[in-house]
């Protein structure tokens, strides 16, 4: 039955920019198996259609928490849902990160892909960097949150300013040329758009993290979440399942090579 | 046990199957083609019927014997019975989300060549579906665009059948030598009018198919596909190959092994919506639709996408081949784009050293 929803209800929808909502989702009588940090979900609107969006908490007490910012019909529909309305579940599908042997955490986010990244961030390393990056301040997501992170070493930048930033402008991988890391001690998620992922890798790897130790979040088509559609292929990998968390090592050649 | 039947014996196992519950399911000429249908009698065989194919080329053509199982592959294949072209997953109402039900007959399928045998074992690793009873027929006569040879599954007949026939007509007559696969196969054979087989009836069969196999029109490279797709996947031959290639899916829709499915969802007016797949094709703009645009918009992204799977990273995928020799792409294509020539000059340009756009 796994292509068959579980009913979900919408407790609370927290405005986080102005194109994304977070969504607090409470089964309506059965639940999901527990997420991991990096696993996602497919999420059904009601006559409209699913699309596949990452938990961005995981709170422990079987509420599922999802970020969506809204791009299209679906996520549209998603982002809209009000409180009370019922949305359809499948998963958890995927990879998650891999947190194991974890000594420095470096944590690099574009965008809406600081929100599979939350959940790593709500349980941080002895030493944990962040850079988060965003085109405009409005675009920066959960920012109360993540003004208030204990122990962790956080970095902002947008790509435009306005009148009130006095943070950093420009990508994000300025700061990571430039942030003291210890290469042999540090391991690094990045998610957001894949030339940030891409450069950001070079940047690591420039600086010898080494290619095992950095994990992206890709990205493609998913229709059904459990390798049966065939959408998500990149290259040998069916992301749906092989992903979306993949190594640099794997997933290195198929970011280089055009429309893989 | 072996049995030899006639014509009788082939239209009492249609009969036998039929009274045990199978919608049994063989060739049938319709619109000048070989196609897949119910069958209600062995008289609704192609009798006397074949087929000419080439690139782009297909054609019935009468044959100069009776033969019922004498042609290649044809458009369809055994896909459209497990694995519908479209097929409801899933409703919801006000009540909530219900499952489709499954109401797939219980199908048995007459005259699967062995190419289509080994096409239903991939199809069946990724589509769960109910197992058809499944009566092949070996090959003695291969098609202009057959390679099965080459890729392991056929002309003879792999695991998976629950009896295979071999067709014969000489001097002797018509006849079909029937092996059982499984009990089931030789629960029914039991059942039909026929004679016990000779050493020479197995040996006649034997070499049937050792001759179709020498016959074999065409091969794909003897190289690692997977390592020479994966090694290729930057080669300026795709832009050649996109040069002819119109994108059209043929290919993907004759394919017996092309899986790939879309999701689409319907509404009525009193809130119910369904959630049903149809096939979809990688050769669709929208298949690698993301946010930002689709993924592969050039032809030479999809047809190496199509290419690559069928051949390299459907062995990453699924541990085996998705490509089973059948030729179908080949006679389809309205551009004519043989798949064997395309991983022959692959496999060239990679021999002197690539050839890189």
């Amino acid at each position: 039955m796994t292509w068959v929803p579980t009913p979900y209800r919408v407790a609370t929808r927290t405005v986080e920019t102005h194109d994304s909502a977070t969504l607090a989702l409470r089964p309506v009588a059965e639940s999901l198996p527990a997420f991991r940090p990096g696993q996602f979900a497919m999420l059904y609107a009601h006559g409209v259609g699913e699309v596949p969006i990452s938990v961005s908490a995981i709170p422990g007490d079987g509420t599922l928490v999802h970020t969506v910012r809204s791009v299209g019909a679906v996520s549209r529909a998603l982002h809209d849902a009000a409180p009370g309305t019922v949305i359809g579940v499948r998963g958890p599908f995927g990879t998650a990160w891999r947190l194991d042997d974890v000594e420095d955490l470096l944590v690099v986010a574009g965008g809406i892909g600081l929100a599979p990244l939350r959940p790593v961030l709500a349980h941080p390393s002895k030493r944990t960097v962040f850079i988060a990056g965003a085109r405009t301040p409005q675009d920066l997501l959960y920012t109360a949150e993540l003004s208030h992170l204990s122990g962790v070493d956080t970095v902002l930048t947008v790509d435009h300013g306005d009148h009130d930033w006095n943070g950093r402008i420009g990508f994000v991988t300025e700061p990571l040329a430039s942030i003291p890391l210890d290469p042999d001690r540090t391991t690094a998620l990045l998610c957001g758009p894949e030339p940030m992922m891409r450069f950001c890798a070079r940047t690591l790897l420039g600086r010898g993290v080494p290619a095992e130790r950095i994990q992206v979040s890709l990205e493609r088509n998913m229709q059904c979440g459990i390798g049966l559609c065939g959408h998500c292929q990149l290259g040998p990998l069916l992301l749906c399942r092989s992903g979306p968390v993949v190594g640099y090592p794997v997933a290195e050649p198929l970011l280089l090579t055009r429309e893989l | 046990m072996n049995v030899v039947l006639g014509l009788d014996g082939l239209d009492a196992l249609v009969g036998v199957l039929r009274e045990e519950g199978h919608v049994v399911i063989g060739p049938v000429l319709r619109d000048d083609a070989i196609t897949l249908a119910e069958l209600s009698s062995a008289a609704d065989l192609p009798s006397g019927w074949g087929v000419e194919t080439g690139p782009g080329h297909y054609r019935v053509r009468e044959r100069e014997d009776a033969a019922v199982f004498g042609h290649s592959a044809g458009p369809q294949s055994w896909k459209r019975f497990l694995h519908p072209p479209r097929r409801t997953l899933v409703s919801s109402d006000s009540t909530g989300f219900h499952a489709a039900r499954d109401d797939t007959p219980d199908y048995a399928f007459l005259g699967v060549r062995p190419c289509d045998l080994a096409a239903i074992a991939k199809l069946r690793q990724i589509v769960a579906s109910k197992l058809p009873f499944v009566v092949a027929a070996q090959c003695t006569e291969p098609g202009e665009v057959c390679f099965c040879t080459s890729m392991g599954c056929g002309p003879g007949a792999g695991d998976g059948y629950d009896i295979a026939l071999t067709e014969r007509l000489d001097a002797d007559g018509h006849r079909f030598l029937a092996t059982p696969g499984t009990e089931a196969g030789a629960a029914v054979l039991d059942r039909l009018p026929g004679r016990v087989a000779t050493k020479q009836d197995v040996a006649l069969a034997e070499q049937d198919v050792a001759t179709a196999a020498r016959r074999m029109g065409r091969a794909l490279p003897e190289v690692d596909l997977r390592d020479l797709l994966a090694a290729n996947r930057d080669s300026a031959h795709w832009e050649a190959v996109a040069q002819r290639c119109l994108t059209c899916g043929n290919c993907t829709m004759v394919c017996p092994t092309c899986f790939c499915v879309s999701v689409e969802d319907t509404t009525d007016l009193d809130g119910n919506a369904e959630r049903a797949e149809r096939w979809a094709s990688c050769f669709e703009i929208d298949f690698s639709h993301l946010h930002g645009g689709a993924v592969r918009t050039s032809g030479a992204a999809r047809y190496r996408q199509w290419m690559t799977h069928k051949l390299g990273t459907w062995h990453d995928q699924f541990g085996t081949s998705g490509c089973v020799g059948c030729g179908r792409c080949i006679a389809w294509c309205p551009a004519g784009i043989d798949i064997t020539e395309e991983a022959a000059a692959l496999s060239q340009t990679t021999e002197h050293g690539g050839e890189r756009r």
